[in-house]
């Protein structure tokens, strides 16, 4: 008992060694149990799936898979989703510029409500998203009588499957954006406009080159999306097959028909665009960081 | 070139910003702006550049209108509080951007622009960091390279937005007194703003103490200093009086200035 003097024990030695973390003095059962808890639901509901998908895929054999990937149907499939993508990306990355300019760059009335509306896309679900679009475009819809009339075609059709990708893909540039440029000011550009840069000028020689890596970012994340939108176009698209089936869609009715390899193939490939979506990311991310400093 | 500002007043909301604020800076002077913060300061040298428009009054530079005139249109040097260097160009693209805009006939050729940028960069003393990034430097070099962008397109007049604010003790008043030989070698007409009294005495030909959107008096160290035109002018001036008792006689101040003047 005699031993244990607790009030009176040396003050802690000098802290020239840094104590360890408080994470680090938890016990090893806790620590190794955590990480494996964090590994093992990783592997589980991620690494998992996404092996399944390959495993799957070539189950067959690669001939079947090569077969399935070469399909006519999953080849405009293919088609009609870069189409739609290429459309509606290029769209977002103007849309994007131009929101983030004006919240970033001005001061005005409405500038709150604008952040806000450029979020709807992420709150609301891709289904109500897509509904809407039928509402309004659709033959039963306001402007349904009016297009029909003229003959155009925009529910069940490419501009339909191109609207509900723009809708649902809109705040990847402009959010990535807005946090980027509120950060860098405004200084440069005035700067710019003072050395007499015109208002182009100075977007091009100043502004550009100051987000081109986050913009970079938010073009990846939008064109992932652009290519997995399922629910959105879901509802818009009408499901004809070899014309107004996108990836995902056709995925669907592939795994529907029991169709597993050709399912699996075609969902490889979309797998393979997230992938290097990761990829492109993690890049991004490095660099953005390296030159915010 | 001569800047005048006649009459200017500028609100932000319920918030008046500048009331009715005349001042006129012949070619060859340098006057300072100098108040507590919030009186105005900054928002009248930014209106003077064009970066705000006024609510009503004019500014005329080299007694032409330029009230309506584009911030790009005035020629007017401005260096930035923070600087606001480009980050992704090197010095000398920084130094060479204002000449690099110009197109057609008033383009100088590459050979041209590289000479002006390296005589700015002897004059500033960092012709050895032209290759370098804005984030390589110290705030007194980010400050020299901020003022040779400002002047490579000759500007008629040059404003500067608390241009040594950010910078430690030792380092401003070296840059305040090169500032003061430079400005004299221009013959343009300057303003800087600044919240250090003592600063705006040592440097100015002329000082304009400004309080809550008011000019409250114009006129030399010596005139504000010795006959402050009323009690705000008294007190926000005489905060520095008990330290230049201590440090140095008043009268020296024009003797000093006017040996640096001398001495380019």
């Amino acid at each position: 008992m005699s031993a244990m003097p607790i009030s009176s024990a040396p003050p802690a030695a000098p802290s020239s060694i840094r104590p360890p973390s408080y994470a680090a003095q938890d016990p090893a059962v806790v620590r190794w149990g955590l990480t494996a808890l964090a590994l093992g639901a990783l592997g589980l509901f991620i690494v998992l799936p996404l092996v399944t998908i390959f495993v799957e895929a070539f189950r067959k054999g690669a001939a079947v898979y090569l077969a399935a990937v070469r399909q006519p149907d999953t080849i405009a499939a293919i088609k009609l989703s870069l189409v739609a993508a290429g459309i509606a990306v290029p769209l977002n990355l103007v849309f994007g510029v131009a929101a983030a300019w004006a919240v970033t760059k001005f001061q005005f009335k409405g500038r709150n409500v604008l952040i806000s509306l450029i979020d709807i896309p992420f709150a609301v679900s891709p289904v109500v998203a897509g509904l809407v679009y039928v509402l309004v475009f659709g033959a039963q819809g306001w402007l349904g009588e009016w297009l029909a009339a003229r003959d155009i075609r925009v529910i069940f059709a490419l501009p339909g499957i191109v609207l509900a990708t723009v809708f649902v893909t809109f705040p990847f540039v402009a959010r990535e954006l807005i946090a980027l440029m509120e950060s860098q000011g405004t200084e440069e550009e005035e700067a710019a406009l003072v050395l007499g840069a015109t208002g182009w000028q100075m977007f091009y020689k100043i502004t550009l080159p100051n987000i081109k890596w986050g913009l970079l970012y938010g073009v990846v994340l939008c064109t992932a999306r652009a290519l997995g939108e399922f629910g959105a176009v879901s509802v818009v698209s009408g499901h004809i097959r070899g014309e107004t089936n996108t990836l995902p869609l056709h995925v669907e009715i592939l795994y529907n028909e029991y169709n597993y390899a050709g399912a699996f193939a075609v969902a490889s490939l979309l797998s393979v665009v997230a992938v290097i979506t990761l990829g492109l990311k993690k890049f991004l991310e490095w660099k953005t960081g390296r030159e915010s400093r | 070139m001569s800047i005048e500002a006649a009459h200017i007043r500028k609100t932000y909301g319920q918030f008046e910003a500048l009331h009715d604020v005349n001042l006129r800076i012949e070619r060859g002077e340098l006057v300072a702006l100098l108040g507590p913060s919030g009186s105005g300061k900054t928002t009248l040298l930014r209106i003077i550049a064009g970066l705000e428009a006024p609510d009503s009054g004019t500014i005329h530079l080299n007694d032409e209108d330029a009230t309506n005139a584009a911030a790009s249109q005035r020629r007017v040097g401005f260096v930035f509080q923070h600087y606001a260097l480009f980050r992704h160009l090197t010095v000398f693209e920084n130094i060479a951007f204002g000449l690099r805009l110009r197109r057609g006939a008033a383009r100088p050729s590459e050979e041209r622009i590289r000479g002006r940028v390296n005589e700015l960069l002897k004059l500033i003393q960092l012709d050895w960091l032209g290759d370098r990034y804005p984030n390589q430097l110290s705030g007194g070099q980010r400050q020299r390279v901020a003022l040779a962008r400002a002047l490579a397109v000759e500007p008629q007049v040059l404003l500067l937005d608390e241009p040594f604010g950010s910078l430690d003790a030792k380092v401003r008043k070296e840059l305040r007194r090169w500032l003061r030989r430079l400005h004299d070698e221009l013959h343009v007409a300057s303003v800087f703003v600044t919240h250090d009294q003592e600063e705006a005495l040592e440097v100015a030909d002329r000082v304009a103490v400004m309080n809550h959107g008011r000019i409250e008096q114009v006129g030399t160290p010596v005139e504000v200093y010795d006959h402050p035109a009323n009690g705000f002018v008294r007190q926000f001036i005489g905060d520095v009086n008990l330290f230049r008792e201590r440090s140095e006689p008043v009268n020296s101040l024009g003797d000093e200035l006017g040996s640096q003047g001398a001495g380019i």
